[in-house]
């Protein structure tokens, strides 16, 4: 894992979170406990109010709040290089604190793209600088995305990459994925797909469905999210290659990702909070906040993909946070560009909206919220003695409304905006660093 | 009621007040002086990001004969072409104080945005294959103007649904007013789900347009073949065109026009009796003038009437 992320640090932590609700599902925990932190290390799990915290300890007394490990994202954009203007790492990772996140896996879809060693030793370089909790790299598939000539991906993997994907655009040709699958042989790293049948989906900024015949706008069938993952894990089976499915958003999507995970294919696959809450109902309105890439889609999908979450067959929650001006996000809707921020809100709105009516287990969001890393080939953090703290305090009192404004992310192209939730994540602690503290929250 | 964004911001009652308004303008014309001095003094922009000859004009002789001042500006050739972004438009416009703005957009939701950045009234005079509610007003009063009450009767609005924003707020607005509307039309310019979208029924084939009152045929574009949407246009008008052999005695037929003779309405149906398409096209002022004036004259009804009908 050494190298494999950039994190520019900060100073170990001594805390003693004492009377929290500690749940961890890895670790098989879930009542209030007390956990101390030693220069960044868990050093202490015990029953609530049994350890004293010496003087120089912090001490977060909380009984009205959830305590668990950092969440881990894999599908981010932190737009650096080239749109510094909508984020940098040092804002997006700022943001990630915010949201209870001790690990971000950053898109290469930037300009220039990461598609060659050099950038990403850059991109690693400067996180190494500004990054606020640990970054990790994905180099693209092929070459400036084009989809045509493979990069160096041995080359990058050995430079620290986290993996490899052309997110924003699906591999159209089926040969050239096939290669890079062979290649990974060789490479190692996951290949992550953003799954797009573009002759069917023409680019269309909607999905095809009652919304969209009435807004008079073309919408993409769900199909063309669904075929391309039938091929690819055709393909990735073919070649005993490992794959994962970027933001699913399909009914048709989990069936054909249940049935490949049961015969065996190396396939993961994540979802992302505006698909297990939201619809094309929301998009009625044509407000571009609720334009994103795949679309939302109907409530039957919907249902899919939360199913698909509770049994596993989407593995974890990824925000695919994706910030935009609101010079671009102020165009009409079709002409906006896709994206919604999503790190700062993810936890807050799935807690309200699937733990909070009992459609997913807390301890079962946990581990969707910090497995993201896993296919990338990171462990995912415990709450453990010896393990370096990687935690997120989650304060169920705090009762906030998503705004307009008042991002930490430099953009605010919130789908949740004006949502009101009950909860907040009040502290994170990253690599045994204090990241965010309920001071931070606006 | 601010803006005219959708026929779905009038409902049945407030279609009717426009129209019953759109009536007592309708003399206007023939008088020696064209005028009424309801909106003196008062600017109208017309901000046309799309070529369009009967809109634009309608819009310009309507806001003149209510005696408003009035700006036209064009995509083409003005600070648009020059990478201005709408919002920006809209402020530097918004600048002079309009009273209304009034756009044509090729984007679906132009006119909502619009509407957000500045205080004038706005009218939707198009955006994309979304909205164009004052087509589906003076479409409704032709109609009305004709067969009376709307109540019961079967319409069917045929061609290509899909890119047709006046099928959208026609068929809502036919609804709004009691009328079966049914929409046909090749699959392949139907899109999934339409019918429910609009409260329709939908079909693809035209054996049973005999029970239609009224058929509505849509403008078939020449830009749709290359899209691969229809094979030909011989090929489309041969099964979707509205021809004299497909019509019954007693249907009428409308069409928001521009006509495409020979290929979704045959020539001899748009020169019969049967067609009401010149006068859609004579009612585009009046209805327009209606609209107008509800949106900056109604807050004060009773003075400005009075002025109106002294005029």
């Amino acid at each position: 894992m050494n190298g494999r992320f950039g994190w520019k640090g900060g100073t170990p932590a001594n805390v003693l979170i004492t009377g929290a609700r500690v749940v961890d599902p890895r670790e098989n925990l879930d009542q209030q406990m007390d956990v101390l932190v030693a220069d960044g290390i868990i050093t202490q799990i015990a029953a609530a109010g049994s350890i004293t915290a010496g003087d120089s300890t912090i001490t977060v007394q909380d009984a009205g709040s959830i305590l668990m490990p950092a969440f881990t994202d894999p599908h981010i954009h932190l737009r650096t290089p080239g749109q510094e203007h909508k984020e940098t790492i040092a804002s997006g990772t700022m943001a990630a604190a915010a949201g209870g996140y001790c690990l971000v896996i950053a898109m290469p879809n930037t300009t220039p793209v990461i598609d060659g060693p050099d950038l990403l030793r850059g991109i690693l370089a400067r996180a190494n600088e500004t990054a606020v909790i640990p970054m990790a790299q994905t180099g693209a598939i092929t070459r400036d995305l084009a989809g045509t000539e493979l990069t160096e991906m041995a080359t990058m993997m050995d430079t620290g990459a986290a993996g490899f994907t052309d997110d924003g655009i699906a591999v159209r040709d089926a040969g050239v994925l096939r290669r890079a699958l062979r290649y990974q042989a060789v490479a190692g790293g996951v290949i992550a797909l953003h799954e797009e049948d573009t002759a069917l989906s023409m680019g269309a900024p909607i999905n095809e469905g009652v919304v969209s015949a009435r807004l008079g706008l073309r919408g993409q069938p769900g199909s063309a999210e669904s075929t391309m993952i039938a091929r690819d894990c055709a393909l990735a089976r073919m070649e005993n290659a490992a794959i994962h499915i970027q933001h699913v958003s399909t009914y048709e999507s989990v069936e054909v990702i249940r049935r490949e995970k049961a015969q065996g294919t190396r396939v993961t696959a994540e979802a992302s909070p505006h698909h297990l809450l939201l619809t094309e109902e929301a998009c009625s309105t044509l407000d571009s906040r609720a334009k994103m890439n795949p679309p939302l889609r109907t409530e039957v999908d919907r249902n899919a993909v939360i199913a698909g979450l509770v049994d596993g067959t989407l593995d974890c929650v990824a925000t695919d946070h994706a910030p935009h001006s609101d010079d671009e996000k102020s165009q009409p809707f079709e002409d906006a560009p896709f994206g919604t921020t999503g790190l700062e809100t993810s936890f807050a709105v799935l807690y309200d909206e699937l733990v909070t009516p009992g459609l997913i287990e807390l301890g079962v969001l946990v581990e969707r919220m910090t497995s993201g890393c896993v296919p990338f080939g990171f462990e995912p953090p415990t709450v453990a003695v010896g393990e370096p703290a990687n935690l997120a305090l989650f304060d169920t009192r705090a009762e906030w409304t998503a705004g307009e404004t008042g991002w930490v992310s430099m953009s605010s192209n919130s789908c949740f905006t004006g949502r009101a939730m009950s909860g907040r994540i009040s502290l994170t602690l990253a690599g045994g660093v204090i990241v965010h503290t309920a001071e931070a929250n606006r | 009621m601010r803006h005219l964004l959708g026929i779905e911001d009038l409902g049945r009652e407030g279609i009717e007040r426009i129209l019953d308004r759109a009536e007592s303008f309708e003399g206007v014309a023939s008088r020696d002086i064209q005028k009424v001095p309801a909106l003196r003094g008062r600017l109208i922009v017309n901000l046309f990001y799309e070529a369009s000859t009967r809109t634009t004009s309608s819009f310009e002789l309507a806001a003149k004969r209510l005696s408003a001042d009035v700006i036209s500006v064009r995509s083409s050739g003005s600070s648009v072409e020059k990478g201005e972004s709408l919002k920006d438009t809209i402020t530097t416009l918004d600048a002079y104080e309009p009273a209304a703005i009034v756009v044509r957009h090729p984007k679906a939701g132009a006119a909502h945005l619009v509407s957000k950045w500045t205080r004038a009234a706005v009218i939707n005079a198009g955006d994309g294959a979304h909205a164009h509610p004052t087509q589906a007003l003076l479409d409704v009063h032709t109609l009305r103007g004709r067969v009376g009450n709307l109540d019961g009767r079967n319409i069917w609005i045929v061609g290509d649904i899909a890119h047709s924003r006046v099928a959208r707020s026609t068929a809502k607005a036919f609804s709004l007013m009691g009328a079966r509307v049914t929409l046909a039309g090749p699959p392949t310019l139907m899109p999934p789900g339409i019918g429910v979208a609009l409260g329709c029924e939908e079909t693809t084939s035209l054996a049973k347009l005999g029970e239609a009152d009224v058929v509505y045929a849509l403008r078939m574009q020449h830009e749709r073949m290359e899209g691969g949407d229809v094979p030909s246009l011989a090929e489309y008008s041969a099964h979707y065109g509205v021809t004299e052999d497909r019509l019954g005695a007693d249907q009428l037929v409308m069409h928001p026009g521009p006509v495409n003779r020979g290929v979704e309405i045959s020539g001899d149906v748009v020169d019969s009796s049967r067609a009401l398409i010149a006068q859609q096209v004579a009612a585009g002022v009046a209805v327009r003038m209606a609209v107008l004036y509800e949106l900056l004259a109604g807050a004060e009804k009773d003075g400005r009437m009075r002025e109106v009908s002294a005029a």
